[in-house]
């Protein structure tokens, strides 16, 4: 039997309603051999969470345009962890904070935050598939 | 002349309908007391005598039945995130015409399995997970049910991937195992038809037997469905006509009963303002819930916990005092009727309430967010805002001649969120046949169209809302 894929679930967090760029990253993963899970636009964070629990997920992509991505992401890992997917990873990208800020420390912020990955403005789909391989499938 | 013969044995009544298949038109109707605890064939007879009168003794090539007798199709359902297959698996059992005695989620624990065995349900249906998505706990769960040690059939609908393993485990112990395909097989779609087959088979070959109905068998044809699944053919037919006739469109059913509410809709439910995102899971096209809690006799004081006295008071224009004692009064006498002024007015605002509460339950709502590009609206559930017919069957409002006011006063709701149909044409089960056309609708599609057609193609009465 073929090996199961990787399931990713998907979507841009809050009440963002950037639908583009999150299509665009479906599709890439898709393409790169990833069964995606996309949640489309405005999704609240108990939503990445049952449907990460019923898909049986191995990774959360976290999007987020319009600046609230801070406090859209608050306390996410402490619910995964209360829902029971200890240690899935949590990746983040996009234009996440307010403003221009310097990224290594928005950065530290969302890793203080329990995040495991987390990509700043420009990021291209390329660079999150490698993340990917190398995180869930251990290649480097 | 080609007469059929379709019975409803209800909790209450048997109710039987003549129809003549050929000319496409009812001969008569009758109903008695039904008689579940004692033998149903006497109030089966009875009922068959009074409509004798009216019809004369016909020759009739079929009988077919229908039954919610013994307490209907009482199921449990297990799955495992709460807005998702266990919510998935509450559309399929409604579907199949069940009524739903409780719903689990997550891993069941040993009082779970304690609450279920006092149940008894006449099946349990046990989903969880995704094709190839979460296994361990609809897995964990199938364990749990094979301990309890009673002999109800469990039907498996969760991830195919442990579907071999869970039919093993559930082989190990006094249940027949039925299995049925996921009926969330990919995330957010479901698929509740095949296991709604497999639930309907058990129904025939089981439940009927064990129910003590099979004693009549030897009147019938067989008893074929549970009621509601028989109003829910109906209403499809009804609604989306036959290979050659038009249906006559969308529609929202009110089954307004003693002691539940059963609210159908027959509509895609999609947004119908701009700027909606549809959340949550897709919803079934033909859609069935049941309020348990909310009734005009058994379940009165449900409608008063959900409410609130203060409406109930409101509607009725009764002191809080004279409605206290009258409830009291129902729930000692749950089979009595109205019979004075109050009485009526009490037994208005109970059905006012029940509809109302019953809609809102079963339509989605909105929700207003502001986002940086404005406001934006989030559906959750069905948009049902536009329907513009509902179709009013039970009791309770076909001998009620408010019904109309009743309606139009249920739909005064204060709360644009929720997306309950406003102006409607209102069509009533006059001649309380709903259930019987869905029997008949299996034995000749035409002939059943053609008289739902009759019935409920003209429309009787306008309520608008305002």
């Amino acid at each position: 039997m073929e090996e199961k894929k990787k399931t990713l679930v998907v979507g841009v967090i809050g009440a963002d309603v950037h639908a583009v760029g999150n299509q665009i990253l479906s599709y890439a993963f898709r393409e790169a051999g990833f069964n995606v899970i996309n949640l489309g636009v405005m999704v609240s964070q108990e939503e990445y969470i049952e449907a990460a629990i019923e898909s049986d997920a191995d990774c959360i992509v976290v999007s987020s345009l319009y600046g609230h991505g801070e406090l859209d992401c608050q306390g996410f890992r402490d619910k995964c962890d209360e829902a029971g997917l200890i240690g899935i990873p949590l990746y983040v990208g996009g234009n996440i904070v307010v403003g221009k800020q310097n990224f290594e420390e928005v950065k530290k912020r969302f890793e203080a935050m329990g995040f495991n990955r987390v990509f700043g403005p420009g990021t291209t789909p390329e660079e999150g598939i490698e993340a990917l391989r190398e995180d869930l499938l251990g290649e480097t | 002349m080609h007469p059929v013969l379709l019975i409803d044995f209800g909790s209450t009544f048997t109710k039987v309908c003549a129809v003549d298949a050929e000319e496409r038109r009812v001969l008569g109707n009758a109903q008695a007391f039904t008689t579940a605890a004692t033998d149903i064939a006497i109030g089966l007879e009875m009922a068959m005598a009074h409509l004798q009168q009216a019809t004369g003794l016909l020759d009739y090539s079929a009988r077919l039945a229908c039954s919610s007798a013994a307490g209907g199709l009482r199921m449990v359902a297990c799955g495992l995130v709460p807005a998702l297959t266990s919510k998935a698996a509450r559309f399929a059992a409604f579907g199949a015409g069940a009524k739903i005695i409780k719903t689990f989620a997550y891993e069941l624990t040993r009082d779970d399995a304690e609450e279920i065995r006092r149940i008894t349900p006449d099946i349990l249906l046990l989903v969880g997970g995704t094709d190839g998505g979460n296994s361990e706990v609809v897995t964990k769960n199938a364990r749990v049910i094979a301990g309890i040690e009673l002999d109800f059939p469990v039907v498996y609908a969760g991830n195919r991937a442990v579907k071999e393993d869970c039919v093993r485990i559930l082989s190990d112990s006094p249940h027949p195992v039925h299995t049925a395909p996921n009926v969330m097989p990919v995330f957010g779609s479901i698929d509740v038809q095949p296991v709604q087959l497999v639930l309907r088979e058990i129904f025939l070959k089981n439940i009927i037997r064990c129910k003590g109905l099979s004693k009549t068998e030897a009147l019938l044809d067989g008893i074929l469905m549970p009621t509601p699944a028989a109003v829910l053919t109906a209403l499809s037919l009804l609604s989306n006509g036959t290979q050659s006739r038009k249906g006559i469109g969308e529609l929202v059913a009110v089954d307004l009963g003693g002691a539940t509410t059963d609210i159908y809709s027959i509509a895609s439910g999609l947004p119908t303002q701009s700027g909606t995102f549809l959340h949550g899971l897709a919803e079934p096209y033909v859609k069935r819930t049941v309020e348990g809690d909310i009734g005009m006799r058994f379940s009165a004081h449900g409608v008063v916990e959900a409410a609130g006295m203060e409406e109930l008071l409101r509607l009725s224009g009764l002191s809080e005092d004279k409605a206290k004692a009258l409830l009291a009064k129902i729930a000692e006498d749950p089979s009595a009727l109205p019979q004075d002024e109050d009485e009526r007015a009490l037994d208005f605002a109970l059905a006012v309430l029940a509809i109302r509460l019953g809609i809102m339950r079963h339509a989605g709502t909105l929700q207003e967010i502001y986002t940086p590009l404005g406001p934006m609206y989030q559906q959750v559930g069905k948009d049902l805002s536009q329907i513009d017919r509902i179709i009013l069957t039970g009791g309770a409002l076909i001998y009620c001649d408010k019904y109309a006011t009743i309606a139009r006063e249920a739909v005064q709701v204060a709360d644009p969120s929720v997306l309950i149909p406003s102006r409607f044409k209102l069509i009533r089960d006059q001649g309380y046949i709903l259930s019987a056309m869905g029997l008949l609708a299996g034995y000749n599609q035409d002939a059943a169209f053609e008289i739902l057609n009759q019935n409920f193609g003209k429309e009787e009465a306008y309520a608008a809302c305002q």
